[in-house]
């Protein structure tokens, strides 16, 4: 065991992500799958059926009502549900904490898909601001375009969007990855703290502006990095990283990964040790 | 909060006045004080559309004397239409307060702007060749019905549904905004303008008038200065983004054009729909989804975007 956490911490200083613990059951996927299992529940969440599937037309229920539809179906046992009709309506397919097969049929508005702990979501248009905010594990794939705060406060899971998605990607992201296939707007990466952005195509300013840790990656060119975000080097486990996560979505570039670039934060903005203002007069 | 909706037929017309209605009616939920529409007809030759009130809603519960004070009003704005040899060719009662006139005239419109402004109570929401700016408080299916926009026919038209947070809930400081004096220049917008009084000071030393409080008017006052000084539509919107301060989107309505600015931080929501016959611009991609119902492609413009479409 004890070489085993050696390693996990070894690969982990090499990614850039040497603070992380590494304690969420997404983050743990690439590294120890077989030592948490994917056993962890919730209290009373429903034991779902992959092979049970269900249908919920949306097109004439409001956001409460198709959320509802979604929770009766899940405790009936129902482990593959498709929602047609989305309409972009808001907050649709939230706060989902346990397995399940989500296929929506059609597009989302604002804040689809927030605080996910487990599913699998697969979103056939496009999402507003905010899809995917505070997700904690699963993965959630778009086919279209996403609107601005994309990820906002990801703490795990993968959170992937086929097309370009708009500005502050990423913003306060504590964990996961996002992949976006196209561009993405400015100041993504807004203050990351841990977890990964690749970003196919170009980015607007400001990318990965005041990031305390995290990595992004770049295909494209950014219109300028932001305050503290910094070239890193591309290292073998980076390569075989993005390899891995690009074919798992069918996103791997036909020209390879051979221009994508990591920027990383420079740390120069760190200042946890220096003394507050009231504490330097209380010293002094 | 605020919601914002544009929407322009190239090439022909549509049913603009249904469209507005139904793209405005699903933003309800970011402002449900006030709706108001520009909206493009087809312009009679020789004529212009003046949109008029000439109290405040709330004025109309006031007391009986307020009916006979509106029917005097009215009679002031006839006479001095007469006296600057403007010939009323159709007078339209919208609401009790609120008027839509037809008239032929050769003159200068800001003078006409002017001097029927100097009535008490009135105010000029719109006056041009083709735009029709109606505001109202109340829902965008409210103010359609009142007003009769279910049935406007026209090639493109902007719309706005207010959720009041710097100034009043009236008609007054409902969008949009008239570019006093141009024909047929009107603004929506979303968003909040921090350097607004620096600006409107400046602007208001130079000879331009507000009427209400609203930070948004000053993105029409501001447009309307640029354009007499020359400046093209495109000009003004891209220089809105580096002279004005603040989180903002707004739309920009002309006889012939439509335009869209979005700030430097992106901050402001806004959903784009470009085809090759129809552009259809909203704050929530549900208003667009309310007037197409099939799949779509749409994208959030970036950044200090700028665009004109024309008809």
């Amino acid at each position: 065991m004890a070489g085993l956490a050696a390693k996990k911490d070894h690969l982990s200083h090499e990614m850039g992500m040497h603070t992380e613990g590494l304690l969420g059951r997404s983050q743990q996927r690439l590294f120890d799958v077989a030592e948490e299992g994917g056993s962890y529940r919730y209290p009373d969440s429903p034991d779902v059926d992959f092979n049970k599937r269900a249908e919920i037309d949306c097109a004439t229920l409001d956001t409460r009502k198709i959320n509802s539809r979604l929770r009766e179906l899940v405790d009936r046992g129902v482990g593959t549900v498709v929602l047609r009709n989305p309409g972009s309506k808001h907050s649709i397919a939230v706060g989902i904490l346990h397995r399940l097969n989500l296929h929506i049929e059609g597009s989302c508005g604002y804040f689809a898909c927030g605080l996910l702990d487990g599913p699998n979501v697969t979103i056939k248009g496009r999402v507003g601001w905010a899809c995917g905010e505070n997700m904690m594990a699963g993965t959630i794939v778009i086919e279209k375009n996403a609107g601005s705060q994309f990820g906002a406060a990801l703490r795990g899971g993968d959170l992937v969007c086929k097309g370009s998605v708009g500005a502050r990607t990423g913003i306060d992201q504590k964990g996961g990855t996002i992949i976006v296939g196209g561009d993405t707007g400015a100041f993504s990466g807004f203050m990351m703290q841990r977890g990964r952005i690749v970003i196919l195509g170009n980015a607007g300013k400001n990318l990965g502006d005041s990031m305390y840790d995290g990595t992004i990656y770049i295909g494209g060119e950014a219109r300028s990095l932001g305050v503290d975000a910094v070239p890193g080097v591309m290292t073998d486990l980076d390569r075989e990283w993005l390899t891995r996560k690009l074919r798992m979505y069918d996103m791997y570039p036909q020209q390879g990964i051979g221009n994508i670039k990591k920027i990383v934060a420079g740390k120069q903005l760190w200042n946890y040790d220096n003394l507050e203002p009231s504490e330097k007069k209380l010293v002094l | 909060m605020c919601g914002i909706a544009g929407i322009i037929h190239r090439d022909s017309t549509g049913d603009v006045g249904q469209e507005m209605t139904a793209m405005l009616q699903s933003l309800k939920h970011r402002g449900p004080d006030s709706t108001g529409y520009a909206v493009y007809g087809a312009p009679e030759p020789d004529e212009c559309v003046m949109r008029l009130k000439v109290a405040e809603r709330e004025d109309m519960s006031k007391g009986l004397g307020i009916r006979d004070e509106v029917k005097k009003r009215l009679a002031s704005v006839d006479e001095r239409l007469a006296s600057l040899g403007a010939r009323i060719v159709d007078r339209q009662d919208a609401t009790e307060y609120a008027f839509r006139y037809r008239i032929q005239y050769n003159g200068d419109l800001r003078q006409l702007a002017d001097y029927v402004e100097d009535v008490a109570g009135a105010e000029i929401l719109s006056l041009g060749h083709a735009l029709e700016l109606v505001k109202d408080l109340g829902d965008a299916s409210c103010v359609a019905g009142q007003y009769g926009l279910h049935h406007f026919r026209g090639t493109h038209g902007i719309g706005h549904t207010r959720m009041a947070t710097e100034s009043d809930v009236d008609i007054r400081s409902a969008h949009p905004y008239w570019a006093y004096p141009y024909n047929d220049i009107a603004v929506v917008h979303n968003g909040q303008l921090t350097n607004y009084w620096a600006m409107r000071r400046g602007l208001e030393r130079k000879g331009h008038r507000f009427v209400s409080d609203c930070d948004s008017e000053l993105l029409a006052v501001y447009t309307a200065y640029n354009l007499e000084q020359g400046a093209t539509l495109e000009d003004s919107l891209k220089q809105s983004i580096e002279e004005i301060d603040g989180v903002f989107t707004y739309l920009i309505s002309t006889e012939d054009a439509l335009g869209m600015a979005k700030d430097t931080m992106a901050a402001k929501p806004m959903v784009l729909l470009e085809s090759d016959n129809l552009v259809a611009l909203a704050s929530e991609e549900v208003a667009i989804r309310s007037i197409i119902d099939r799949e779509i492609e749409t994208r959030d413009p970036y950044d200090e975007e700028v665009h004109v479409w024309r008809v």
